[in-house]
């Protein structure tokens, strides 16, 4: 089971996830240069969210194939309601405000929706159960399961649309000219607070689309996962070069092969026997962060950022 | 007749600092307007406030008898009111045709638009030359032109043009600046801004001094041209 080929399909799954959710953190950066540490939490609250639709709403028995699309709206109305909700009543308000400001109220929120879902949410003080997708399939060496088939085919199609839509639509544009030059954007006539809200509209439904594949990969989702997932979905936008959508999807699955396959094979070389494992891939991933910082500080697909005349 | 642009005690502060004490101008329609003097007269904050991106403090403007106090920047431009600002603010990252597309970002006649940019490539060649290129490779007077055409591709009853001259080589500046007079012939209400007050008011119909805020002499651009004190310390005489 641990070939090569299957740890690569491993981590190339686990990078479209982090490259998802990179999606958020990136938009919104390139944007009002925010970073949005409460994103982990958004991603965990499409989770919820796709779980209710499922448990509470969906009669017992509802086949997948109609549930899955039915628990991605679910996911995506929470995920979405609380990124624009976050952006209107928390983050705008502190526009101009010294970049510390936002930074705290963002780890507020982090904190805050953690433990309303903890407490509010019924059972959620421990895992939750998620309805999985576990049937397998065998490509020559490799075993995937319908959990990573509906990860893929759904991180293709998120990104290939936003590709499009930045690139060819009117509002695209107009976000483009946002992200560059924010006051000149207003003097063409752009409504520059309604760019940024669909931002985080688009980076929350990502989170969203992420959360219901993770729930249906692994299993089980719980009022913490947006940490951590959170934090390696920021790694992978600044090891793409944030405010890159390109790089952010990059450097999801750069960060997701990296961790796998350290994770795996690193024991193999004489002396490292104590640093394989599961235990240490985070170690891992965040040791390259720091190695492509070094030697590539504004990240693989970053632009340096020049002066404005 | 009214004016076009009507401009009355406008004050701007930022801060606790009065950048704006208290000017009053009006702009004819076919006119073109300078405003002139030194760095820190004012003459950006005005323009900047008249787009909609500094809200006053006090004052009125008048804009085709319409107020625009209180009015957001993304929408004065429906207005009719183009700004093309100081350092040029190019989209450097799109190309030329797409700064060109957005600065005819609310206007729906796709047949217009497409005749308008035609129309700026060949007011500025290079441009249609370069028309796929990023903007940010352009040249600083390239990068002007570009500024200029993308203004006018709003079809603005009022165009500002903020420091057009700046950073530019003699040649690139003369070539600027007869563009202004070749906007002025077609009719082209322009409000224009610059430290090179010789070239601002020898096309100018009036022109105003700025200093600290105030505006301390008005005339024609002729009148002005041949005022003393305006020689002594605007055009280097002794």
């Amino acid at each position: 089971m641990n070939t090569l080929p299957q740890q690569l399909a491993n981590g190339l799954l686990l990078g479209s996830m982090y490259g998802l959710i990179a999606i958020g953190y990136t938009m919104v950066y390139g944007i009002v240069q925010l970073i949005n540490f409460a994103h982990g939490e958004i991603f965990m609250t499409g989770a919820f969210g796709a779980f209710t639709v499922y448990f509470y709403l969906l009669p017992d028995g509802t086949s997948m194939a109609l549930a899955v699309p039915l628990m991605l709206i679910g996911g995506g109305i929470v995920a979405i309601l609380i990124a624009v909700g976050a952006e209107r009543f928390a983050y705008r308000p502190l526009r101009g405000a010294p970049r510390l400001a936002p930074l705290i109220t963002a780890i507020g929120l982090s904190l805050a929706l953690q433990e309303v879902v903890r407490n509010f949410y019924p059972r959620a003080d421990r895992a939750v159960a998620f309805p999985g997708l576990d049937g397998t399939h065998d490509i020559g060496s490799v075993t995937i399961k319908d959990a990573d088939i509906f990860l893929v085919v759904a991180a293709i199609v998120c990104m290939s649309a936003l590709a499009f839509f930045v690139r060819k639509s009117r509002t695209g544009r107009a976000m483009q000219a946002t992200a560059q030059d924010p006051d000149t954007a207003q003097l063409m006539g752009i409504d520059t607070n309604r760019i940024i809200v669909i931002a985080f509209a688009i980076g929350g439904f990502f989170a969203a689309v992420a959360a219901v594949a993770y729930g249906l990969k692994y299993g089980s989702i719980d009022y913490r996962m947006g940490f951590l997932m959170g934090l390696k979905a920021f790694t992978a936008a600044v090891l793409g070069g944030i405010g890159n959508i390109y790089g952010a999807m990059l450097g999801g699955l750069v960060l997701g092969v990296a961790e796998t396959l350290a994770s795996a094979y690193i024991d193999d070389i004489p002396g490292m026997h104590l640093f394989g494992g599961g235990s240490w891939k985070d170690v891992w991933a965040f040791c390259l962060l720091i190695i492509v910082l070094l030697v590539r500080p504004q990240g693989l697909l970053g632009e340096r950022v020049a002066d404005r005349a | 007749m009214t004016a076009l642009l009507e401009v009355e005690d406008l004050r701007v502060s930022y801060g606790k600092i009065e950048a704006v004490k208290g000017i009053s101008f009006s702009v004819e329609a076919g006119q073109v307007v300078t405003l002139i003097g030194t760095n820190g007269a004012g003459k950006t904050t005005t323009l900047r406030t008249l787009s909609g991106l500094l809200k006053p403090t006090a004052g009125k403007i008048l804009f085709d008898g319409k107020p625009l106090s209180g009015i957001p920047a993304h929408k004065i431009v429906s207005f009719g009111l183009a700004h093309s600002p100081e350092g040029r603010h190019i989209f450097p990252r799109l190309t030329i045709f797409e700064n060109l597309q957005l600065g005819a970002f609310l206007r729906k006649d796709k047949e217009g638009i497409e005749k308008d940019v035609q129309r700026t490539y060949e007011l500025f060649p290079i441009l249609g030359e370069r028309r796929n290129q990023a903007a940010g490779t352009l040249s600083g007077g390239e990068q002007q032109m570009l500024a200029m055409g993308r203004a006018l591709m709003s079809q603005p009853k009022l165009l500002m043009l903020d420091e057009p001259s700046m950073g530019l080589s003699p040649i690139m500046m003369q070539k600027i600046m007869s563009t202004i007079v070749e906007l002025k012939s077609q009719g082209t209400t322009i409000l224009l801004v610059e430290q090179n007050a010789q070239a601002a008011l020898s096309l100018a119909d009036q022109g105003h001094v700025m200093e600290v805020g105030n505006i301390v002499l008005s005339g024609t651009g002729q009148d002005l041209l041949h005022d003393e004190s305006v020689r002594k310390a605007y055009l280097g005489e002794d």
